[in-house]
Protein backbone atom coordinates (compact mmCIF):
# COMPACT_ATOMS: atom_id res chain seq x y z
CA UNK A 1 0.00 0.00 0.00
CA UNK A 2 1.16 3.40 -0.99
CA UNK A 3 2.85 5.06 2.10
CA UNK A 4 3.11 8.97 1.80
CA UNK A 5 6.47 8.83 2.96
CA UNK A 6 6.83 12.21 1.56
CA UNK A 7 4.75 14.13 4.65
CA UNK A 8 6.86 12.13 7.27
CA UNK A 9 10.51 12.59 5.41
CA UNK A 10 13.23 12.34 8.00
CA UNK A 11 11.37 10.59 10.68
CA UNK A 12 12.91 7.41 11.80
CA UNK A 13 9.40 5.48 10.82
CA UNK A 14 6.20 6.41 9.44
CA UNK A 15 3.74 6.00 11.65
CA UNK A 16 -0.23 6.64 10.57
CA UNK A 17 -2.15 9.58 12.51
CA UNK A 18 -4.77 7.31 12.34
CA UNK A 19 -4.84 3.82 11.89
CA UNK A 20 -8.27 1.85 12.38
CA UNK A 21 -8.07 -1.66 12.77
CA UNK A 22 -10.97 -4.66 12.11
CA UNK A 23 -13.28 -1.71 13.88
CA UNK A 24 -17.13 -3.03 14.70
CA UNK A 25 -20.05 -0.90 15.98
CA UNK A 26 -23.66 -1.40 17.68
CA UNK A 27 -26.57 0.80 17.58
CA UNK A 28 -28.27 -1.83 20.20
CA UNK A 29 -28.38 -5.24 18.19
CA UNK A 30 -27.75 -3.92 15.01
CA UNK A 31 -24.11 -4.34 13.87
CA UNK A 32 -23.91 -0.58 11.64
CA UNK A 33 -19.90 -0.93 11.64
CA UNK A 34 -18.35 -4.28 10.12
CA UNK A 35 -14.70 -5.27 10.75
CA UNK A 36 -13.48 -1.47 9.29
CA UNK A 37 -9.53 -1.24 8.59
CA UNK A 38 -7.86 1.89 7.07
CA UNK A 39 -5.45 3.89 7.84
CA UNK A 40 -4.85 8.25 7.42
CA UNK A 41 -1.38 9.42 7.55
CA UNK A 42 0.21 12.57 8.79
CA UNK A 43 -1.20 15.56 6.33
CA UNK A 44 -2.97 13.54 4.28
CA UNK A 45 -6.99 14.38 3.20
CA UNK A 46 -8.94 10.96 3.08
CA UNK A 47 -12.89 11.12 2.31
CA UNK A 48 -15.08 8.54 3.22
CA UNK A 49 -17.68 8.45 0.71
CA UNK A 50 -21.12 5.99 0.57
CA UNK A 51 -24.96 6.09 0.53
CA UNK A 52 -26.77 7.32 3.32
CA UNK A 53 -27.16 4.98 6.14
CA UNK A 54 -23.69 3.24 4.83
CA UNK A 55 -22.16 3.70 8.06
CA UNK A 56 -19.89 6.98 7.73
CA UNK A 57 -21.09 9.21 10.43
CA UNK A 58 -21.19 5.79 12.72
CA UNK A 59 -17.07 5.26 11.41
CA UNK A 60 -16.58 8.98 12.55
CA UNK A 61 -18.65 8.58 15.90
CA UNK A 62 -16.76 5.84 16.92
CA UNK A 63 -13.54 7.38 16.18
CA UNK A 64 -14.04 10.20 18.19
CA UNK A 65 -15.21 7.77 21.16
CA UNK A 66 -18.91 8.49 21.18
CA UNK A 67 -20.27 5.14 20.54
CA UNK A 68 -20.68 3.01 23.86
CA UNK A 69 -20.75 -0.21 21.82
CA UNK A 70 -17.64 -1.22 19.96
CA UNK A 71 -14.64 -3.17 19.03
CA UNK A 72 -11.26 -3.37 17.28
CA UNK A 73 -8.64 -0.75 17.38
CA UNK A 74 -8.33 2.52 16.99
CA UNK A 75 -4.68 4.44 17.32
CA UNK A 76 -4.84 8.28 17.06
CA UNK A 77 -0.80 9.51 16.56
CA UNK A 78 0.52 6.59 18.38
CA UNK A 79 -1.64 6.37 21.02
CA UNK A 80 -4.32 3.33 21.78
CA UNK A 81 -7.96 5.48 21.77
CA UNK A 82 -10.47 2.41 22.03
CA UNK A 83 -12.07 2.64 25.73
CA UNK A 84 -11.24 6.06 26.11
CA UNK A 85 -14.19 8.71 26.79
CA UNK A 86 -14.58 11.70 23.82
CA UNK A 87 -12.57 14.41 25.95
CA UNK A 88 -9.70 12.27 26.21
CA UNK A 89 -9.18 12.34 22.36
CA UNK A 90 -9.95 15.71 21.80
CA UNK A 91 -7.18 16.20 24.15
CA UNK A 92 -4.79 14.02 22.06
CA UNK A 93 -5.22 16.48 18.88
CA UNK A 94 -8.68 15.34 17.40
CA UNK A 95 -11.51 17.00 16.25
CA UNK A 96 -14.75 16.43 15.20
CA UNK A 97 -17.52 18.47 13.34
CA UNK A 98 -20.18 16.53 13.77
CA UNK A 99 -22.93 15.87 11.27
CA UNK A 100 -25.35 18.37 12.55
CA UNK A 101 -22.59 21.20 13.43
CA UNK A 102 -24.12 21.12 16.65
CA UNK A 103 -23.61 25.05 17.41
CA UNK A 104 -25.58 25.63 20.77
CA UNK A 105 -28.43 27.84 20.50
CA UNK A 106 -28.38 30.35 23.27
CA UNK A 107 -25.04 31.59 23.05
CA UNK A 108 -23.36 34.09 20.65
CA UNK A 109 -20.72 33.03 17.73
CA UNK A 110 -17.89 34.17 20.64
CA UNK A 111 -19.27 32.00 23.01
CA UNK A 112 -19.40 28.75 20.71
CA UNK A 113 -15.57 29.53 19.59
CA UNK A 114 -14.42 30.11 23.33
CA UNK A 115 -16.04 26.50 23.81
CA UNK A 116 -13.51 25.10 21.03
CA UNK A 117 -10.64 26.16 23.79
CA UNK A 118 -12.25 25.80 26.67
CA UNK A 119 -10.85 22.38 28.20
CA UNK A 120 -7.40 23.72 26.46
CA UNK A 121 -4.14 24.79 28.43
CA UNK A 122 -4.23 27.71 26.11
CA UNK A 123 -7.88 29.08 26.82
CA UNK A 124 -5.70 31.91 28.07
CA UNK A 125 -5.09 32.89 24.62
CA UNK A 126 -8.93 32.69 23.45
CA UNK A 127 -9.21 36.08 22.45
CA UNK A 128 -5.92 36.04 20.46
CA UNK A 129 -7.20 32.73 18.86
CA UNK A 130 -10.69 34.23 18.00
CA UNK A 131 -8.90 37.03 16.30
CA UNK A 132 -6.52 34.57 14.59
CA UNK A 133 -9.57 32.43 13.57
CA UNK A 134 -11.62 35.75 12.36
CA UNK A 135 -9.02 36.03 9.69
CA UNK A 136 -9.75 33.21 8.28
CA UNK A 137 -13.46 33.15 8.92
CA UNK A 138 -14.04 37.02 7.91
CA UNK A 139 -18.03 36.16 7.55
CA UNK A 140 -17.69 35.05 11.88
CA UNK A 141 -15.56 37.72 12.24
CA UNK A 142 -18.76 40.47 11.93
CA UNK A 143 -21.24 38.55 13.78
CA UNK A 144 -18.92 37.61 17.05
CA UNK A 145 -21.60 39.02 19.42
CA UNK A 146 -24.61 37.84 17.22
CA UNK A 147 -26.86 34.77 18.59
CA UNK A 148 -25.00 31.99 16.98
CA UNK A 149 -28.07 30.51 15.42
CA UNK A 150 -29.06 33.29 13.87
CA UNK A 151 -26.50 32.50 11.29
CA UNK A 152 -27.39 30.91 7.84
CA UNK A 153 -26.71 26.65 7.83
CA UNK A 154 -23.56 27.79 5.81
CA UNK A 155 -22.01 30.24 8.39
CA UNK A 156 -22.97 27.68 11.07
CA UNK A 157 -21.19 25.03 9.46
CA UNK A 158 -18.11 27.39 9.53
CA UNK A 159 -18.63 28.26 12.82
CA UNK A 160 -18.64 24.67 14.17
CA UNK A 161 -15.29 23.60 11.63
CA UNK A 162 -14.15 27.28 13.39
CA UNK A 163 -15.10 25.76 16.86
CA UNK A 164 -13.05 22.87 16.25
CA UNK A 165 -9.95 24.24 14.62
CA UNK A 166 -9.54 26.62 17.83
CA UNK A 167 -7.00 24.39 19.66
CA UNK A 168 -4.94 23.68 17.14
CA UNK A 169 -6.07 19.86 16.38
CA UNK A 170 -3.48 17.64 14.49
CA UNK A 171 -6.49 15.98 12.43
CA UNK A 172 -10.10 17.13 11.69
CA UNK A 173 -13.11 14.59 11.22
CA UNK A 174 -15.59 16.68 9.20
CA UNK A 175 -19.08 14.55 8.70
CA UNK A 176 -20.88 16.50 5.04
CA UNK A 177 -19.43 19.82 5.67
CA UNK A 178 -21.21 20.95 2.45
CA UNK A 179 -24.77 19.27 3.50
CA UNK A 180 -27.27 22.38 2.86
CA UNK A 181 -24.80 24.69 2.32
CA UNK A 182 -25.49 27.22 -0.40
CA UNK A 183 -22.43 26.92 -3.64
CA UNK A 184 -20.82 30.14 -2.82
CA UNK A 185 -20.23 29.10 0.53
CA UNK A 186 -19.63 25.27 -0.25
CA UNK A 187 -16.33 27.09 -2.46
CA UNK A 188 -15.13 28.62 0.22
CA UNK A 189 -15.31 25.82 2.47
CA UNK A 190 -13.23 23.98 0.45
CA UNK A 191 -10.62 26.36 -0.16
CA UNK A 192 -10.48 26.37 3.43
CA UNK A 193 -9.69 22.48 3.59
CA UNK A 194 -7.02 23.18 0.94
CA UNK A 195 -5.55 25.71 3.37
CA UNK A 196 -5.82 23.33 6.42
CA UNK A 197 -4.36 20.55 4.52
CA UNK A 198 -1.61 22.83 3.10
CA UNK A 199 -0.93 24.41 7.35
CA UNK A 200 -0.78 20.62 7.98
CA UNK A 201 -3.87 19.53 9.51
CA UNK A 202 -5.08 15.97 8.63
CA UNK A 203 -8.24 15.52 7.45
CA UNK A 204 -10.85 12.65 6.96
CA UNK A 205 -13.82 14.22 5.31
CA UNK A 206 -17.22 12.35 4.66
CA UNK A 207 -19.18 13.47 1.61
CA UNK A 208 -21.92 13.39 -0.88
CA UNK A 209 -20.65 16.05 -2.55
CA UNK A 210 -17.77 13.18 -4.19
CA UNK A 211 -16.16 15.65 -6.87
CA UNK A 212 -15.40 18.20 -4.27
CA UNK A 213 -14.16 16.22 -1.90
CA UNK A 214 -12.07 13.96 -4.08
CA UNK A 215 -10.77 16.65 -6.07
CA UNK A 216 -9.29 18.01 -2.75
CA UNK A 217 -8.03 14.61 -1.05
CA UNK A 218 -5.15 12.17 -1.66
CA UNK A 219 -6.84 9.02 -1.23
CA UNK A 220 -10.89 7.72 -0.56
CA UNK A 221 -12.68 4.78 1.07
CA UNK A 222 -15.80 3.57 -0.54
CA UNK A 223 -18.33 2.22 2.62
CA UNK A 224 -21.33 0.13 2.07
CA UNK A 225 -23.50 -1.00 4.25
CA UNK A 226 -20.67 -0.70 7.63
CA UNK A 227 -18.35 -2.38 5.11
CA UNK A 228 -15.46 -0.90 2.80
CA UNK A 229 -15.97 -1.73 -0.77
CA UNK A 230 -13.50 -0.45 -2.51
CA UNK A 231 -10.48 1.91 -1.65
CA UNK A 232 -8.00 3.98 -3.90
CA UNK A 233 -6.64 6.93 -4.68
CA UNK A 234 -8.82 10.44 -5.30
CA UNK A 235 -7.35 10.59 -8.31
CA UNK A 236 -8.32 7.33 -9.80
CA UNK A 237 -11.71 7.29 -8.43
CA UNK A 238 -12.36 10.83 -9.72
CA UNK A 239 -11.92 9.39 -12.81
CA UNK A 240 -13.95 6.18 -12.24
CA UNK A 241 -17.24 7.39 -13.10
CA UNK A 242 -18.82 3.41 -13.27
CA UNK A 243 -17.76 3.45 -9.14
CA UNK A 244 -19.37 6.39 -8.61
CA UNK A 245 -22.48 5.44 -9.76
CA UNK A 246 -22.49 1.64 -8.23
CA UNK A 247 -22.01 2.73 -4.24
CA UNK A 248 -22.34 6.97 -4.26
CA UNK A 249 -25.14 7.66 -6.18
CA UNK A 250 -28.18 9.29 -4.43
CA UNK B 1 -61.25 39.60 61.05
CA UNK B 2 -59.27 42.63 60.57
CA UNK B 3 -59.71 45.20 58.87
CA UNK B 4 -57.85 45.09 55.22
CA UNK B 5 -55.86 48.14 54.11
CA UNK B 6 -53.42 48.79 51.65
CA UNK B 7 -50.32 48.91 54.21
CA UNK B 8 -51.71 45.15 55.56
CA UNK B 9 -51.24 44.36 51.36
CA UNK B 10 -48.39 45.95 51.43
CA UNK B 11 -47.06 43.86 54.49
CA UNK B 12 -48.67 40.99 53.23
CA UNK B 13 -47.01 40.99 49.99
CA UNK B 14 -43.30 41.47 51.40
CA UNK B 15 -44.34 38.45 53.81
CA UNK B 16 -44.86 36.90 50.28
CA UNK B 17 -41.26 37.83 48.65
CA UNK B 18 -39.94 36.58 51.73
CA UNK B 19 -41.40 33.23 51.50
CA UNK B 20 -41.00 33.05 47.58
CA UNK B 21 -37.20 33.75 47.89
CA UNK B 22 -36.75 30.19 49.55
CA UNK B 23 -38.88 29.28 47.14
CA UNK B 24 -36.91 30.77 44.06
CA UNK B 25 -33.55 29.27 45.80
CA UNK B 26 -35.07 25.65 45.99
CA UNK B 27 -36.36 25.79 42.50
CA UNK B 28 -32.98 27.14 40.90
CA UNK B 29 -31.26 24.10 42.33
CA UNK B 30 -33.71 21.95 41.45
CA UNK B 31 -33.61 23.33 37.79
CA UNK B 32 -29.93 23.53 37.55
CA UNK B 33 -29.93 19.73 38.30
CA UNK B 34 -32.20 19.01 36.13
CA UNK B 35 -31.13 21.52 33.34
CA UNK B 36 -27.63 19.68 33.39
CA UNK B 37 -28.08 16.18 34.30
CA UNK B 38 -31.31 15.26 33.15
CA UNK B 39 -32.18 14.16 37.09
CA UNK B 40 -35.27 14.66 39.00
CA UNK B 41 -33.71 15.30 42.08
CA UNK B 42 -36.59 13.89 44.54
CA UNK B 43 -34.21 14.60 47.51
CA UNK B 44 -34.39 18.64 47.09
CA UNK B 45 -36.44 18.76 49.83
CA UNK B 46 -34.27 16.36 52.08
CA UNK B 47 -31.34 18.22 51.22
CA UNK B 48 -33.02 21.30 52.03
CA UNK B 49 -34.22 19.86 55.49
CA UNK B 50 -30.95 18.62 56.35
CA UNK B 51 -29.66 22.29 56.00
CA UNK B 52 -31.74 23.26 57.87
CA UNK B 53 -30.57 21.21 60.82
CA UNK B 54 -26.81 21.58 60.18
CA UNK B 55 -27.94 25.19 59.87
CA UNK B 56 -28.81 24.88 63.25
CA UNK B 57 -26.57 22.55 64.36
CA UNK B 58 -23.47 24.90 63.30
CA UNK B 59 -24.67 27.72 64.52
CA UNK B 60 -25.09 26.30 68.19
CA UNK B 61 -21.57 25.46 67.92
CA UNK B 62 -20.03 27.69 66.58
CA UNK B 63 -22.39 30.73 68.04
CA UNK B 64 -22.37 32.59 64.93
CA UNK B 65 -24.82 32.97 62.18
CA UNK B 66 -22.67 33.87 59.65
CA UNK B 67 -20.06 31.11 59.81
CA UNK B 68 -23.11 28.45 59.73
CA UNK B 69 -24.16 30.37 56.46
CA UNK B 70 -20.39 29.51 55.38
CA UNK B 71 -20.35 25.99 56.92
CA UNK B 72 -23.53 25.00 55.99
CA UNK B 73 -24.29 24.66 52.35
CA UNK B 74 -20.64 23.58 51.95
CA UNK B 75 -21.20 20.53 54.72
CA UNK B 76 -24.64 19.91 52.69
CA UNK B 77 -23.12 20.36 49.09
CA UNK B 78 -20.31 17.81 50.33
CA UNK B 79 -23.11 15.46 51.57
CA UNK B 80 -24.18 15.88 47.66
CA UNK B 81 -21.32 15.40 45.84
CA UNK B 82 -20.95 12.44 47.63
CA UNK B 83 -24.68 11.09 46.50
CA UNK B 84 -23.83 12.24 42.58
CA UNK B 85 -19.63 10.09 42.46
CA UNK B 86 -21.45 7.18 44.41
CA UNK B 87 -25.20 6.97 43.98
CA UNK B 88 -26.47 8.40 40.97
CA UNK B 89 -23.54 8.37 38.79
CA UNK B 90 -24.03 4.65 38.48
CA UNK B 91 -27.45 5.50 36.62
CA UNK B 92 -27.22 7.86 34.01
CA UNK B 93 -27.30 6.47 30.29
CA UNK B 94 -30.80 4.28 32.07
CA UNK B 95 -33.08 6.55 31.40
CA UNK B 96 -34.82 9.31 33.87
CA UNK B 97 -36.92 7.03 36.14
CA UNK B 98 -33.45 5.46 38.08
CA UNK B 99 -32.35 8.44 39.36
CA UNK B 100 -35.64 9.60 40.47
CA UNK B 101 -36.38 6.50 42.41
CA UNK B 102 -33.00 6.03 43.63
CA UNK B 103 -33.30 10.06 44.58
CA UNK B 104 -36.61 9.63 46.12
CA UNK B 105 -35.14 6.63 48.35
CA UNK B 106 -31.99 8.37 49.38
CA UNK B 107 -34.94 10.80 51.17
CA UNK B 108 -36.21 8.70 52.73
CA UNK B 109 -32.64 7.84 54.37
CA UNK B 110 -31.77 11.41 54.91
CA UNK B 111 -35.43 11.83 57.22
CA UNK B 112 -34.30 8.75 58.88
CA UNK B 113 -31.09 10.15 59.08
CA UNK B 114 -32.11 13.34 61.05
CA UNK B 115 -34.65 11.46 63.28
CA UNK B 116 -31.79 9.18 64.55
CA UNK B 117 -29.70 12.30 65.27
CA UNK B 118 -31.64 15.20 66.35
CA UNK B 119 -35.27 13.32 67.46
CA UNK B 120 -38.02 13.15 65.69
CA UNK B 121 -39.62 16.30 67.31
CA UNK B 122 -36.53 18.41 65.59
CA UNK B 123 -35.00 21.05 67.07
CA UNK B 124 -35.97 24.92 68.30
CA UNK B 125 -34.72 27.38 66.11
CA UNK B 126 -34.65 31.68 67.07
CA UNK B 127 -33.79 34.24 64.73
CA UNK B 128 -29.97 35.07 64.73
CA UNK B 129 -29.94 37.39 67.58
CA UNK B 130 -28.39 40.20 65.18
CA UNK B 131 -31.35 39.90 62.81
CA UNK B 132 -34.08 40.04 65.62
CA UNK B 133 -36.74 42.98 65.55
CA UNK B 134 -38.68 44.66 62.93
CA UNK B 135 -37.57 47.75 61.03
CA UNK B 136 -40.17 50.53 59.35
CA UNK B 137 -40.80 49.61 55.79
CA UNK B 138 -42.56 52.91 54.96
CA UNK B 139 -45.42 51.14 55.05
CA UNK B 140 -45.41 49.36 58.47
CA UNK B 141 -43.20 47.65 60.47
CA UNK B 142 -41.55 44.54 59.48
CA UNK B 143 -39.82 41.73 60.55
CA UNK B 144 -36.04 42.71 59.99
CA UNK B 145 -35.35 38.63 59.33
CA UNK B 146 -37.83 38.20 56.54
CA UNK B 147 -35.94 41.36 54.82
CA UNK B 148 -32.76 39.68 55.10
CA UNK B 149 -33.94 36.45 53.70
CA UNK B 150 -34.92 38.92 51.02
CA UNK B 151 -31.56 40.27 50.21
CA UNK B 152 -29.76 37.17 50.82
CA UNK B 153 -31.40 35.71 48.37
CA UNK B 154 -31.01 38.57 46.09
CA UNK B 155 -26.81 38.55 46.44
CA UNK B 156 -27.44 34.94 45.79
CA UNK B 157 -29.42 35.25 42.59
CA UNK B 158 -26.94 38.15 41.68
CA UNK B 159 -23.95 35.64 42.12
CA UNK B 160 -24.87 32.42 40.41
CA UNK B 161 -25.93 34.83 37.34
CA UNK B 162 -22.55 36.29 37.45
CA UNK B 163 -21.11 32.82 37.90
CA UNK B 164 -23.38 31.43 34.92
CA UNK B 165 -22.72 34.38 32.43
CA UNK B 166 -19.58 35.60 33.29
CA UNK B 167 -17.29 32.68 34.27
CA UNK B 168 -15.37 29.66 32.05
CA UNK B 169 -17.55 26.89 34.51
CA UNK B 170 -21.00 28.91 33.78
CA UNK B 171 -19.88 28.76 29.91
CA UNK B 172 -19.73 25.13 30.26
CA UNK B 173 -23.35 24.56 32.21
CA UNK B 174 -24.76 26.75 29.58
CA UNK B 175 -23.37 24.89 26.91
CA UNK B 176 -23.74 21.10 28.74
CA UNK B 177 -27.46 21.33 29.74
CA UNK B 178 -28.67 22.44 25.80
CA UNK B 179 -26.18 19.45 24.36
CA UNK B 180 -23.56 17.51 26.21
CA UNK B 181 -22.20 16.09 23.66
CA UNK B 182 -20.61 19.16 22.02
CA UNK B 183 -19.04 19.98 25.36
CA UNK B 184 -17.62 16.69 25.51
CA UNK B 185 -16.10 16.45 21.91
CA UNK B 186 -14.47 19.56 22.71
CA UNK B 187 -12.86 18.53 25.54
CA UNK B 188 -15.21 18.60 28.81
CA UNK B 189 -14.91 16.10 31.18
CA UNK B 190 -18.90 16.30 31.74
CA UNK B 191 -18.82 14.00 34.78
CA UNK B 192 -16.60 16.61 36.75
CA UNK B 193 -18.97 19.05 35.58
CA UNK B 194 -22.09 16.83 36.24
CA UNK B 195 -20.42 16.21 39.87
CA UNK B 196 -20.13 20.53 40.47
CA UNK B 197 -23.41 21.08 39.06
CA UNK B 198 -25.37 18.64 41.47
CA UNK B 199 -22.99 19.96 44.53
CA UNK B 200 -23.82 23.52 43.61
CA UNK B 201 -27.61 22.43 43.31
CA UNK B 202 -27.89 20.70 47.00
CA UNK B 203 -25.67 23.78 48.36
CA UNK B 204 -28.31 25.94 47.02
CA UNK B 205 -30.55 23.83 48.88
CA UNK B 206 -29.53 23.55 52.18
CA UNK B 207 -28.65 27.03 52.22
CA UNK B 208 -32.81 27.87 51.68
CA UNK B 209 -33.31 25.47 54.49
CA UNK B 210 -30.68 27.27 56.72
CA UNK B 211 -32.44 30.57 55.62
CA UNK B 212 -35.85 29.36 56.02
CA UNK B 213 -34.95 27.64 59.86
CA UNK B 214 -36.03 30.62 61.44
CA UNK B 215 -39.31 31.16 59.65
CA UNK B 216 -40.73 27.49 60.44
CA UNK B 217 -40.70 24.56 62.33
CA UNK B 218 -37.72 22.52 61.95
CA UNK B 219 -38.26 18.90 61.83
CA UNK B 220 -37.23 15.47 60.04
CA UNK B 221 -39.95 15.62 57.90
CA UNK B 222 -40.13 19.38 56.74
CA UNK B 223 -38.76 18.65 53.54
CA UNK B 224 -41.63 16.70 52.60
CA UNK B 225 -44.42 20.13 51.49
CA UNK B 226 -41.26 22.07 50.62
CA UNK B 227 -40.34 19.12 47.49
CA UNK B 228 -43.51 19.42 46.14
CA UNK B 229 -43.75 23.20 46.40
CA UNK B 230 -40.47 23.25 44.83
CA UNK B 231 -41.93 21.56 41.60
CA UNK B 232 -44.79 23.81 41.80
CA UNK B 233 -42.64 26.66 41.29
CA UNK B 234 -40.20 24.95 38.54
CA UNK B 235 -43.27 23.80 36.76
CA UNK B 236 -44.76 27.63 36.70
CA UNK B 237 -41.64 28.96 35.71
CA UNK B 238 -40.31 26.38 33.32
CA UNK B 239 -37.97 23.84 34.49
CA UNK B 240 -34.23 24.11 33.56
CA UNK B 241 -34.95 27.75 33.49
CA UNK B 242 -32.94 30.13 36.46
CA UNK B 243 -34.85 33.50 35.40
CA UNK B 244 -38.25 31.45 35.61
CA UNK B 245 -37.25 29.42 38.48
CA UNK B 246 -37.19 32.93 40.50
CA UNK B 247 -40.09 34.22 38.91
CA UNK B 248 -42.21 31.25 39.94
CA UNK B 249 -40.48 31.48 43.23
CA UNK B 250 -41.50 34.81 43.92
CA UNK B 251 -45.45 34.19 42.05
CA UNK B 252 -45.94 31.38 44.14
CA UNK B 253 -44.90 33.25 47.26
CA UNK B 254 -46.76 36.02 46.79
CA UNK B 255 -49.99 33.78 45.56
CA UNK B 256 -49.81 31.91 49.14
CA UNK B 257 -49.21 34.85 51.26
CA UNK B 258 -51.86 36.98 49.63
CA UNK B 259 -54.49 34.08 49.77
CA UNK B 260 -53.66 33.25 53.49
CA UNK B 261 -54.58 36.38 54.05
CA UNK B 262 -58.12 36.25 52.94
CA UNK B 263 -58.88 33.15 52.92
CA UNK B 264 -56.02 30.85 54.69
CA UNK B 265 -57.70 27.24 54.37
CA UNK B 266 -57.17 27.64 50.90
CA UNK B 267 -53.21 28.86 50.51
CA UNK B 268 -51.91 25.52 50.22
CA UNK B 269 -53.90 24.54 47.39
CA UNK B 270 -54.01 28.13 45.84
CA UNK B 271 -50.60 27.37 44.39
CA UNK B 272 -51.41 23.80 42.77
CA UNK B 273 -54.65 25.91 41.55
CA UNK B 274 -51.71 28.22 39.95
CA UNK B 275 -49.77 25.38 38.70
CA UNK B 276 -53.00 24.42 36.81
CA UNK B 277 -53.64 27.66 35.28
CA UNK B 278 -50.01 28.14 34.00
CA UNK B 279 -50.37 24.42 32.83
CA UNK B 280 -52.98 25.45 30.78
CA UNK B 281 -52.21 28.14 29.65
CA UNK B 282 -48.76 27.76 29.16
CA UNK B 283 -47.70 24.44 29.05
CA UNK B 284 -44.09 24.60 28.60
CA UNK B 285 -44.19 26.87 31.88
CA UNK B 286 -43.62 30.48 31.92
CA UNK B 287 -40.36 30.60 30.68
CA UNK B 288 -40.10 27.54 29.36
CA UNK B 289 -39.26 28.32 25.77
CA UNK B 290 -36.56 30.81 27.10
CA UNK B 291 -33.78 27.97 26.66
CA UNK B 292 -32.48 26.24 29.67
CA UNK B 293 -30.24 28.48 31.42
CA UNK B 294 -31.48 31.80 30.06
N1 LIG C 1 -28.87 6.40 16.76
C1 LIG C 1 -29.11 5.34 15.96
N2 LIG C 1 -29.80 4.27 16.42
C2 LIG C 1 -30.03 3.21 15.65
N3 LIG C 1 -29.62 3.09 14.38
C3 LIG C 1 -28.92 4.11 13.85
C4 LIG C 1 -28.63 5.28 14.62
N4 LIG C 1 -27.93 6.13 13.84
C5 LIG C 1 -27.79 5.52 12.65
N5 LIG C 1 -28.38 4.31 12.65
C6 LIG C 1 -28.39 3.36 11.54
O1 LIG C 1 -27.06 2.99 11.29
C7 LIG C 1 -26.81 2.90 9.90
C8 LIG C 1 -25.65 3.79 9.55
O2 LIG C 1 -26.00 5.13 9.79
P1 LIG C 1 -24.98 6.33 9.59
O3 LIG C 1 -23.70 5.97 10.22
O4 LIG C 1 -25.66 7.55 10.06
O5 LIG C 1 -24.81 6.36 8.01
P2 LIG C 1 -24.31 7.50 7.04
O6 LIG C 1 -23.65 8.56 7.84
O7 LIG C 1 -23.38 6.80 6.12
O8 LIG C 1 -25.50 8.02 6.31
C9 LIG C 1 -28.12 3.29 9.22
O9 LIG C 1 -28.77 2.11 8.84
C10 LIG C 1 -28.89 4.00 10.27
O10 LIG C 1 -30.26 3.82 10.09
MG1 LIG D 1 -24.17 10.55 8.00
Amino acid sequence: MLKFDVFTLGRARTMSMLNVEKLNAWYDRSHVVQNLTFHVEPGEVVTLMGRNGAGKTTTLRTIMGLLEKCTGNVSFDAQQMLGKPAHIRFHSGLAYVPEDRRIVAGLTVRENLQLGLIASAARAHTNAMIEEIAQTFPRLKERLNQEATSLSGGEQQMLAIARAMMAKPKMILLDEPSEGVMPVLVDEMFELFSRMKNQGTTILLVEQNVERALSISDRAYILDQGRIVHEGRAADLLADDEIQQKYCAV
Amino acid sequence: MAEITLQLLMLQLLTGLALGAVYALLAIGLSLIFGMLTVVNFAHGAFFMVGAFLGVYFLTVTGSFWFSLVLTPTAVGAIGLLCERFLVRPLYGRGIDYPLLLTFGLSYVMVEAMRVIFGIDGVPTSTPSELRGVVNVGFGMFPLYRLFLIAATAVIVLALWLFIEKTRYGLIIRAGSRDNEIVRVLGIDISKIWLLVFGLGTAIAGLSGLLAAPTRAVNPEMGIPVLAESFVVTVVGGMGSLVGAVVAGLLVGVVFSMTSLFAPEYAELSIFVLMAVVLLVRPQGLFGKAGLMG
